[in-house]
């Protein structure tokens, strides 16, 4: 039988037996299905400089936003006496009172001109910078996202006009935009914050951190824009988007379960590498006096005073800008881990 | 072609008067006024002031007359410094920046370039290592660290090279390694990743196979292609270069244009803003054009839309 013509219409009886229980056996899936998630949280876990920026991340952010709360200074607290310390000295009442007996909690880096402790300022201008850098990018991608998807979705007319104003905005020069809207903001919402009811809220996050927030999805959703746009282009034109539209699926329903959810792996990366991107900026924006006003301290203003004393005090440059660094180093090795975890093209 | 330049510059006339009607609203949108600092003038002086610079009229009247100005090429007399035309303060400025970004940028392509390039022949060594580490350092470190932990070594502690000013050679080395570390750092890490890609290419191997000496094949071949990516962030590079040089001109007390901007807005001198922001948007949108242009000649694969 098995030399038979293949072209002949006989069947062969043989392919029509019920299977036997081992044949069945060894075609059923003994592996569970590895979802997209699962897939590229495996191979993030495997790049080993992806996870020690993340663990880095996570310090970072428990000495911010937990460390002041424990910590026993506070960042605006002027002690008398104490101004100018060098790393883990004590000033002469300080002193005076450990002699006496008392326990006192060492300056571990010093205290600044005013008295005040660096190590807890160096915590708050770091909770600072981490606040522009989330919040910032989270705004940027809401606006980003939705305004890129609903461009490539509908595409035509309507993706024409979107994309010229995106091109645009993309050739205003940022960093000059930026500096005069910080300045012009500054007046409006500290009005704002005074004398209208309901935007008391304002004061106690501080004008310089919203207008910060305001400026940059202003200006730097364009990016994000592009790139989800490109995606919804690719997306769109999959099998299950026409299925779905052939059920009937309304617009809002196809963007919200099939093409959002699609796109979710770039929009993670992009949201991440903007996250240091937004730092650098402000603590540019911090280290001209434009920033956050004082005396919250963020990272670029205590950079920008430790350089007024660099002939007497080179020291105090080296923590604000060690903490910059690592920040920024740490959430962009952490954007490429991901990236190269959840980007299908660079799979292999 | 044609179309696609025609209207390239279309556009771009657009975007200028875009920024300079946003500008202008801002301006007038933050309190206070250029001759709020001066000693409490007299109501008289003040309005004589006013007059002498039109700023007495309407906003409507205003933002009309300077625009009709800008479009016969003049950006009218500086509120501050008095006596002095826009024009000639920009151009004094943009002569010292230019000097300096000019160098940062050559720097950044003659040590970004090679960098990467050896980084990618030598794919998984430790050289590469090094040089991806170091690139990856780069890009992280702002600005104004690296300019004043250079001023603190060079100036401070060894005391060789001058902390302010352009009058030599010596002058130039810290503001002009300040200001190409960055691009450096990123240009290297851009030309790695786009040599590995060509290197991975079709031709790549033809040109290997039929025996191609090694010289001849990276700059005829690998480095033609794979230098795009570095030719389209020139644009942008020198947006970084003109603007974010801001930072270093004020640590190394430089007259330059980003110094004369900061300035102008702290002064509220209408004039001069106008003037920096306008000139600046203009060379930025020009360079970026140009940009795409040299990307077509450099390319012929590449169609413009």
């Amino acid at each position: 039988m098995n030399n038979k013509n293949k072209l002949t219409f006989h069947l062969d009886v043989s392919d029509f037996l019920p299977a036997a229980e081992e044949e069945k056996q060894s075609l059923a899936v003994m592996r569970e299905s590895v979802s997209f998630w699962r897939d590229g949280l495996r191979r993030f876990k495997r790049n080993k400089l992806a996870m020690a920026s993340f663990v880095v991340i996570i310090l970072v952010l428990l000495f911010a936003f937990v460390g002041p709360a424990v910590y026993p200074y506070s960042y605006e607290q002027q002690i008398r006496g104490s101004e100018n310390l060098a790393p883990l000295e004590y000033s002469a009442q300080e002193l005076a009172r450990i002699e006496s007996g008392e326990s006192v909690f060492p300056h571990f880096l010093g205290t600044d001109g005013h008295g005040r402790d660096t190590m807890v300022r160096l915590m708050m201008g770091s909770r600072i910078s981490l606040l522009v850098g989330i919040i910032a990018s989270a705004l940027i991608l809401v606006i980003g996202s939705l305004y890129g998807t609903i461009a490539g979705y509908f595409g035509g007319r309507v993706d024409m006009v979107m994309m010229r104003i995106v091109d645009i905005i993309y050739t205003v020069p940022d960093i000059l935009i930026i500096i005069l809207l910080m300045v012009t903001l500054k007046y409006p919402m500290k009005n704002l914050a005074e004398n209208v009811p309901g935007f008391e809220w304002i004061n106690t996050i501080g004008v310089g951190l919203i207008c910060i927030f305001i400026v940059f999805s202003l200006l730097y959703w364009v990016g994000m824009a592009r790139i989800v746009r490109s995606q919804i282009l690719t997306v769109k034109e999959q099998e299950y988007v026409t299925a779905a539209r052939a059920l009937g699926a309304s617009h809002s329903r196809i963007i919200r379960k099939h093409l959002l959810t699609n796109v979710m792996g770039t929009l993670i990366v992009t949201t991440t590498l903007q996250i240091p991107s937004a730092i650098f900026t402000e603590s540019f924006l911090s280290f001209l006096g434009i920033g956050v006003a004082a005396p919250m301290p963020s990272l670029g203003s205590m950079a920008a005073i430790a350089i007024d004393g660099i002939y007497t005090y080179p020291y105090r440059l080296l923590a604000p800008a060690v903490m910059i660094s690592l920040i920024i180093l740490s959430f962009n090795l952490l954007g490429d881990g991901l990236r190269d975890a959840f980007d299908p093209k660079l799979k292999n | 072609m044609g179309k696609y330049v025609a209207k390239r510059v279309l556009t771009s006339i657009l975007t200028i008067w875009l920024v300079a009607t946003i500008t202008f609203l801002l301006m007038y949108l933050v309190p206070g006024g250029p001759f709020l600092a001066e000693k409490a003038p007299s109501a008289a002086t003040l309005e004589a002031l006013n007059k002498r610079f039109g700023l007495d009229q309407p906003k409507i009247v205003q933002y009309k007359n300077y625009m009709l100005n800008l479009l016969k090429g003049e950006m009218g007399e500086s509120i501050k410094q008095r006596g002095r035309m826009v024009e000639d303060i920009i151009f004094s400025g943009f002569k010292v920046s230019a000097r300096l970004g000019g160098m940062a940028i050559l720097v950044a392509v003659f040590i970004g370039v090679p960098l990467g390039c050896i980084a990618a022949f030598n794919r998984g060594k430790w050289l590469d290592n090094l040089i991806l580490f170091l690139s990856t350092l780069g890009i992280a470190i702002p600005g104004f660290v690296v300019s004043t932990v250079l001023m603190v070594i060079f100036s401070v502690k060894l005391d060789l090279l001058p902390t302010y000013g352009l009058t030599s050679f010596a002058h130039y080395i810290m503001p002009v390694s300040a200001l190409a570390f960055y691009p450096t750092a990123y240009i290297s890490r851009l030309m790695r990743s786009s040599m590995l890609e060509v290197l991975g290419q079709d031709y790549i191997r033809t040109a290997r196979s039929k025996g191609l000496p090694q010289f001849k094949m990276i700059f005829k071949h690998a480095l033609r292609n794979a230098i795009l990516p570095v030719v389209t962030y020139l644009g942008p590079l020198l947006a970084y270069t003109l603007t974010g040089s801001v930072v270093v001109e004020k640590i190394f007390t430089i007259p330059g244009l980003g110094n004369e901007f900061i300035s102008s807005i702290i002064n509220r001198d209408y004039t001069m803003i106008m003037g920096t922001t306008i000139f600046l948007a203009t060379l930025l949108i020009i360079m970026n054009m140009l940009v795409d242009i040299a990307y077509k000649i450099i390319d012929p694969r590449i169609k413009f839309k």
